[in-house]
């Protein structure tokens, strides 16, 4: 039996191998057939970079008949489930860790551990987010790009009230008394969508308790009336009583709570790096706007991120998985990567290592942060750790405590029952 | 030759044919509304029933990945689940406020019945609401009931009450969603009542202003009772529209502040198809609660024609 593993996994490597070989030789082999592709890249931006990116796949695979579909960003999440099982694509994009989880359980995505094998330029360059892609001891899917969380703030208000980045939470809720006081909100937020609360709670938990506690809870290891989940709350309720957060927040989605942060009433946002477009777009300079991770709470606790992975993956029915792996290998490339992630195309991080990083103070912040200064590990965001209903009640439970904090006893005990029920 | 079989044949058919033609062609004319009307409704509705006995989420096919869980969705939604209770009573506030649009409807449909000049402009103009999509009805109230720059605040501000977030409030919001739905069904209703006023009978209202009758006695005693085909459409079509209300709700809340606006259909949605749903069986059990209820109304409905057809065969 043993020795029957032994060769099966030689066997497996001995392929990977030749695949392996198979990608470097992809000039002298040529690819054809039909190659069909879905986006969720629906935004003007991604689109155009994601075309430009198969327009220069396809110079190179001449004989290659590819199709393109690009379907609504939103939609996208709902109609996966129809295309995966009904008419599958070649290659799809999609999000890592806990949100493929479904798709991998149901077979429904193509294993690709063989493009991660050891020796791989794929194992090497992307080793960052290998973790990210496995389920199983299994790789699902090859990412193309990341980008940080952290608090973007109104440099030029910080230093109007002589203040500076804060390194722990008690400088922190410091700078928010100044900001208070001087009239201002000390952050700004929309909670409509419910998902921009969860980053706080990700990051507030993280820095309590450090990674592997967050990750023990995305697992359901831990129980939502843990007092260890109530210390975190705790420091939120520190901010909240603060009036931290601009008013009204429960009916406002993301977009709608930059202006606050653009006409200076609020001086700071906890948010991915989307949201510098937008902003420098409403006219903010780089002069007026900065950037610094979330500080430290807990003494000793390791820094731990937020780095949300973008992905394609095969489909587990597609019709030309050969062209559909040379694809993947194509977007995972360091060139290519170096050029979707620049700050004319997407404007965030490549996820291979040997890509360059366009010359963007936010990107070269956060790309130094991910890499030198995220010891404790680098997590996916809230409603990608957690399994879907879980985070759905969470996010909900959340967004009510930043309203009513009061309620806190009665929100943990329903994400207590919703946690038993879940997992 | 050739005549003799088609006589046959003709004549064997006949036979068959002719004897049962009276009870067979309503049937053969009715085979195509049925089939359709048994696959897209009737069917599915036992397919519900059937799924909502399964844990399952969507992905592979039901008979391999489905787990057979008998009556527990059931169970943990009437016991543990809270937002199924806060969505059964918000399904209780959209049917009796809903109906406000009755009365509301009556009043303007008795204002706007009038032969002045450019009255049927105003008809159009107050039937506008209806026209337009939900969702930008969603969108207008969204931003009428904004906090910082909406109209409403300014309206309280007038009467000199302190600033409401009425969409961001547990308590208010679904009220908020109500009101704008109020809206296009009064206009809904409007129009239903424009056209039952004109089928009043002009000798009856003479008749009874002869014997004095005027004011509210008339509008009781004389025109509602001449309404009431009028009414009763614009009762199940209210009472429809509250029970599938989900459009607003999902524009104007998503379901929020903290789900304190979800009704059954929303709930429905939530828990099965929507970006973080993927209990197929969960969310069918809903369904099946929120069918059950309608079938309440519907079997009224269905009961109150057949009386109306009886009594309009004697």
């Amino acid at each position: 039996m043993r020795s029957m593993l032994k060769t099966s996994v030689a066997a497996l490597a001995t392929a990977a191998v030749m695949a392996t070989g198979a990608f470097a030789a992809g000039h002298a082999e040529p690819l054809t057939g039909d190659l069909r592709i879905n986006l969720d890249t629906s935004n003007p931006a991604p689109r155009a970079t994601m075309e430009a990116m198969i327009a220069r796949f396809q110079a190179k695979h001449p004989d290659l008949n590819i199709t393109t579909t690009v379907i609504d960003r939103e939609a996208y999440k709902t109609q996966i489930r129809n295309f995966l099982s009904a008419d599958a694509p070649d290659v799809l994009t999609w999000y890592a860790a806990n949100r493929m989880r479904p798709y991998v359980e149901a077979g429904l995505l193509e294993d690709v551990s063989d493009m991660w094998a050891e020796g791989t330029d794929i194992a090497q360059e992307l080793a960052s987010t290998k973790g990210a892609m496995t389920i199983d001891g299994k790789q699902w899917g090859v990412p193309y790009t990341y980008y940080q969380w952290g608090i973007y703030y109104r440099k030029d208000i910080y230093e109007e009230l002589g203040l500076k980045e804060p390194a722990n939470f008690d400088e922190m809720v410091a700078n928010c008394e100044a900001m208070i006081a001087s009239g201002r909100k000390c952050y700004t937020i929309g909670t409509k969508w419910l998902w921009t609360a969860s980053g706080w709670f990700d990051y507030l938990n993280m820095r309590t308790h450090g990674f592997d506690f967050h990750m023990q809870m995305a697992r359901g290891e831990i129980a939502w009336t843990d007092d260890r989940v109530r210390q975190t709350f705790a420091n939120w309720r520190r901010l909240v009583d603060l009036g931290a957060f601009v008013d009204d927040h429960q009916n406002k989605d993301w977009q709608q709570s930059l202006p606050f942060l653009v006409d200076g009433s609020a001086g700071a946002i906890l948010k991915g790096n989307f949201a510098v477009a937008p902003l420098r777009e409403a006219g903010l300079t780089d002069d007026q706007l900065d950037f610094h991770q979330f500080p430290s709470i807990t003494e000793g606790v390791a820094l731990a991120e937020d780095a949300p992975t973008d992905t394609f993956h095969i489909a587990a029915g597609a019709q030309n998985k050969k062209a559909a792996r040379a694809f993947l290998a194509h977007m995972a490339s360091a060139e290519e990567q170096s050029i979707i992630n620049n700050g004319e195309n997407l404007g965030q991080l490549p996820v291979n290592a040997n890509a360059s990083i366009d010359d963007d103070k936010f990107l070269k912040e956060g790309f130094a942060m991910l890499s030198s200064n995220s010891p404790g590990g680098v997590a996916q965001f809230f409603d990608r750790d957690f399994p879907a209903e879980m985070a759905k009640a969470a996010m909900e439970g959340m967004q009510e405590f930043m309203v009513f904090p009061d309620n806190l006893d009665d929100i943990l005990e329903r994400l207590e029952s919703v946690r038993q029920d879940t997992y | 030759m050739a005549t003799t079989t088609t006589n046959t044949t003709a004549l064997a058919s006949q036979s068959w044919y002719k004897r049962n033609e009276i009870a067979v062609t309503p049937w053969l004319f009715l085979i195509p509304g049925i089939a359709m009307f048994a696959l897209y409704v009737i069917i599915p509705i036992f397919q519900s029933f059937y799924l909502s006995l399964f844990e399952w989420d969507g992905l592979g096919s039901l008979a391999k990945n489905g787990e057979y869980v008998g009556l527990e969705h059931y169970e943990r939604l009437f016991t543990k689940d809270r937002a199924f209770n806060i969505s059964l009573w918000n399904n209780l506030k959209w049917l009796v406020f809903y109906l406000l649009a009755i009365p509301g409807g009556l009043m303007v449909a008795l204002f706007l019945n009038q032969k002045v000049f450019g009255i049927r402009l105003y008809k159009s103009l107050f039937f506008f609401p209806f026209v337009i999509s939900q969702i930008v009805v969603g969108l207008v109230f969204t931003w009428f009931y904004d906090p910082q720059f909406g109209l409403s605040n300014w309206l309280i501000g007038l009467v000199g009450l302190p600033p409401i977030n009425i969409l961001g409030n547990p308590n208010t919001a679904t009220y908020g969603i109500i009101a704008a739905g109020l809206w296009p069904q009064t206009a809904y209703c409007m129009i239903l009542y424009l056209t039952g006023l004109n089928a009043v009978d002009p000798e009856q209202v003479e008749a009874a202003r002869l014997d004095g009758a005027k004011g509210h006695k008339m509008l009781w005693y004389i025109i509602i009772p001449q309404l009431k085909p009028a009414t009763f459409i614009a009762f199940v079509v209210t009472i429809i529209g509250a029970l599938r209300s989900f459009d607003l709700i999902s524009i104007m809340t998503n379901g929020g502040p903290f789900g304190s606006t979800r009704v059954l259909s929303f709930y429905m949605f939530e828990k099965s198809l929507s970006e973080y749903g993927f209990k197929m069986g969960y969310g069918a059990a809903i369904a099946v609660v929120l069918f059950l209820i309608m079938l309440v109304f519907i079997a009224y409905f269905l009961w109150s024609m057949y009386q109306d057809e009886k009594a309009a065969k004697h």
